[in-house]
């Protein structure tokens, strides 16, 4: 019996290291910071003139009040709320996915990780910063610090955002830091820059064995601080006693929903990576597949949490509840709420229930859909309960003006710019975890899975699948 | 200390709607041009909502100014304290703190709230009858009905100086001022004796939304007895 435990690495050699971490490799992965073309500068230019027009709008916007908006009165919410939740929604990517995957140990992640967490702190940003656009007085901004009245959900949401954009910034950095090394030591020139970054990393096993310890502890943090984030959000509206709003599922609904649309952002985000990149040997086929799995599980609970919600109302059927829904279903915001139906359950289910359509192209349609059902999904919350308040003296009617149309064309510009330029400066794709996969992620899968298999206890048995 | 009250008789109000006018011109509420009304964001601390009845042939009127409700649910989600429960049952708004989230305005459930979407104006002659002991609101603020606590500032003054209460009738908005039809009845609710607390008693009074526990300090009274 004390023999066979040894055999088992002896039999790994033979089994796995059909592929080598090569130069080649490294080179492939820092192909975005190395290279300035034409496709990037176009994009730059392209990017940065709509950021510029929603500068302008916003100017506009504080120079004559928010008139300038489709807001009115009992409609005091409207799309920059929307926008709010929708992009705390696809912060969800990053961390929270990244921070499961790693603690399942699924050996997969290893090139995804780092292009979902980018995503989640940008975007973080530009949720806190639509709340700001919707502000009557963003010059006194600051009154929620030094006046903070904490029985308020969104002095709850200021706090939490707060916290989750630290620790997902941390999240963010931590693993950063040996690819920085890689930079530092690759490009001189630059060294200013990468130097103070790299906090004198150079990969001894000490330092290796701190890192990898952070990163477990900060996926751990960073897992209920994520869930936090999104049910504050909805306890915005589900605090206050607006029909259809004050429910009780909106916390678990709006983290389901965030994480679904959070995934779907970071598919789109890995195919244009892939593509503009080169990076076709490292963002694979199955990556897209497994993520495709993983967004196909959310789009049934997503339809799930929105039955429930939806049959529970109706089956009450009080008037202030049911004018809300009957606005919803077969009123003035039925077309959106349908198209989110289509947009966030039949295409997805269409496309990701079958093999043959789960592959790239597959999931990046399913993926879009998803994003903008998942925007409408926020709309058909926000509005249709403002429309029609409890008492129904004053009926009202939204349609965005175009200030609150280019906030939004803007943000999203400004946040895919501020992608584009991450990948610039440092590498997409976590190279010293893709070597990590090749020298040392086969051996352990192997062991492993051997450990779950009729045999002796043995050691190195960490819990989780490949 | 007093509670103060407002208590509407909806069977003598007429929907004469001069206490809107009394309210707008006491309160520098700023002026609603047409393009305004089309967008839906008039201005009228205290609106008067006409109630068509079918079968009826005729119009009920229902007075609506803010409600000072004892549970405000206004005062509890704003973010700064710009919306409080004074001591005296009145709900104040601090214009000079409010950052303008409009969240008090989306959970007051009797859309009692008013937003300022641009900077209020008025034609040049009226400008002179602005009503001085009240600060004129900047855009980008919320707003109410405050009770015409400015009023009860001064009273309070004068009460304080001779050493004695508040006697009954000295404090009261200008809506209540104005009613031709003596509707509107305005006084201490704390006070046993005082005509508010007597007709909150009878069995005509009822609240708006009293299911929803916000305990409104304004209450009406029925007109079918």
């Amino acid at each position: 019996m004390p023999d066979t435990p040894a055999a088992v690495p002896v039999e790994a050699e033979t089994r796995t290291r059909k592929v080598k971490f090569t130069q080649q490799m490294e080179d492939d992965l820092l192909l975005s910071i190395r290279e300035r073309g034409r496709g990037f500068k176009l994009t730059v230019a392209i990017l940065g003139s709509i950021v510029l027009w929603a500068v302008f709008a916003y100017i506009y916007q504080l120079r004559n009040g928010m008139g300038v908006t489709g807001l009115n009165r009992p409609v005091y919410w409207g799309v920059y709320i929307c926008n709010f939740v929708f992009f705390i929604g696809i912060s969800h990517a990053g961390t929270l996915i990244s921070a499961i995957l790693r603690m399942c140990n699924a050996e997969w992640r290893r090139p995804i990780t780092r292009s979902a967490e980018v995503i989640t702190v940008m975007v973080l940003f530009f949720g806190v910063l639509n709340v700001v656009f919707d502000l009557g007085r963003p010059d006194r901004a600051l009154n929620i610090v030094t006046s903070a009245q904490f029985s308020s959900p969104l002095l709850w949401d200021v706090t939490s955002i707060t916290v989750y954009f630290l620790s997902s910034t941390t999240y963010l950095y931590l693993p950063l830091i040996p690819d920085i090394a890689i930079l530092r030591d690759r490009f001189p020139k630059a060294r200013w820059f990468y130097g103070p970054l790299a906090l004198g990393w150079s990969g001894t096993d000490k330092q290796k064995h701190r890192l990898e310890k952070l990163i477990g502890i900060m996926a751990i943090i960073v897992l209920p601080v994520a869930v936090s984030v999104h049910t504050v959000v909805s306890w915005v509206f589900a605090m206050t006693v607006q029909p259809l709003w004050h429910s009780t599922i909106f916390g678990p609904y709006f983290v389901v929903g965030a994480i679904f649309s959070g995934i779907a952002a970071l598919i789109i985000a890995m195919a244009l990576l892939r593509k503009a990149y080169k990076l076709e040997n490292y963002l694979k086929q199955v990556h897209f597949d497994y993520l495709g799995r993983l967004l196909l599980v959310m789009t049934a609970l997503w339809f799930y949490f929105t039955f429930a919600e939806h049959l529970t109302a109706y089956y009450g059927g009080e008037p202030a509840h049911m004018a809300v829904l009957m606005e919803k279903v077969t009123g003035r915001y039925a077309p959106m709420f349908w198209t989110m139906v289509v947009c966030c359950f039949i295409i997805p289910m269409a496309l990701l229930t079958r093999s043959k359509t789960r592959n790239v192209k597959g999931t990046v349609i399913a993926s879009i859909t998803i994003t903008i059902g998942m925007w409408l999904e926020r709309f058909t919350i926000v509005v249709p309960t403002l429309v029609n308040p409890r008492l129904p003296y004053q009926r009202g009617l939204y349609t965005p003006s175009w200030v609150e149309w280019s906030m939004l064309a803007g943000c999203m510009a400004m946040f895919i710019l501020m992608y584009v330029l991450f990948t610039k400066i440092f590498p997409i794709i976590s190279i010293w975890e893709v070597k990590e996969g090749i020298e040392e992620g086969s051996d352990d899968t192997y062991d492993r899975v051997v450990s779950y298999l009729p045999g002796p206890e043995g050691k190195g048995t960490e819990a989780g699948g490949a | 200390m007093s509670k103060w009250g407002m208590v509407i008789d909806l069977a003598a109000c007429t929907g004469c709607s001069s206490c809107t006018v009394a309210c707008k011109s006491e309160n520098n509420v700023p002026l609603s041009d047409p393009t305004d009304i089309e967008a839906s964001r008039s201005f009228s601390w205290l609106q008067i909502m006409k109630i068509e009845e079918e079968g009826h042939g005729r119009a009920r009127y229902l007075p609506r100014p803010c409600m000072h409700c004892d549970h405000p649910l206004c005062v509890l989600v704003c973010p700064v304290e710009a919306t409080r429960l004074d001591k005296d049952g009145i709900v104040s708004q601090i214009y000079d703190r409010c950052i303008g989230c409009r969240y008090c305005t989306n959970n007051c459930p009797y859309t009692a709230k008013y937003f300022n979407w641009h900077t209020p104006v008025w034609p040049e002659e009226m400008m002179q009858g602005l009503n001085p002991d009240v600060s004129i609101r900047p855009k980008g603020v919320v707003e109410k009905c405050t009770f015409c606590h400015h009023r009860l500032q001064s009273v309070t003054d004068q009460a304080g100086a001779e050493k004695r209460e508040i006697r009954e009738g000295e404090f009261s908005p200008a809506c209540k001022e104005v009613c031709p039809t003596q509707a509107i009845h305005f006084g201490d609710l704390e006070d046993p004796n005082s005509t508010v607390s007597k007709l909150a008693g009878t069995n005509r009074a009822f609240k708006e939304l009293e299911d929803l526990g916000t305990e409104p300090k304004v209450i009406y009274l029925r007109e079918d007895f």
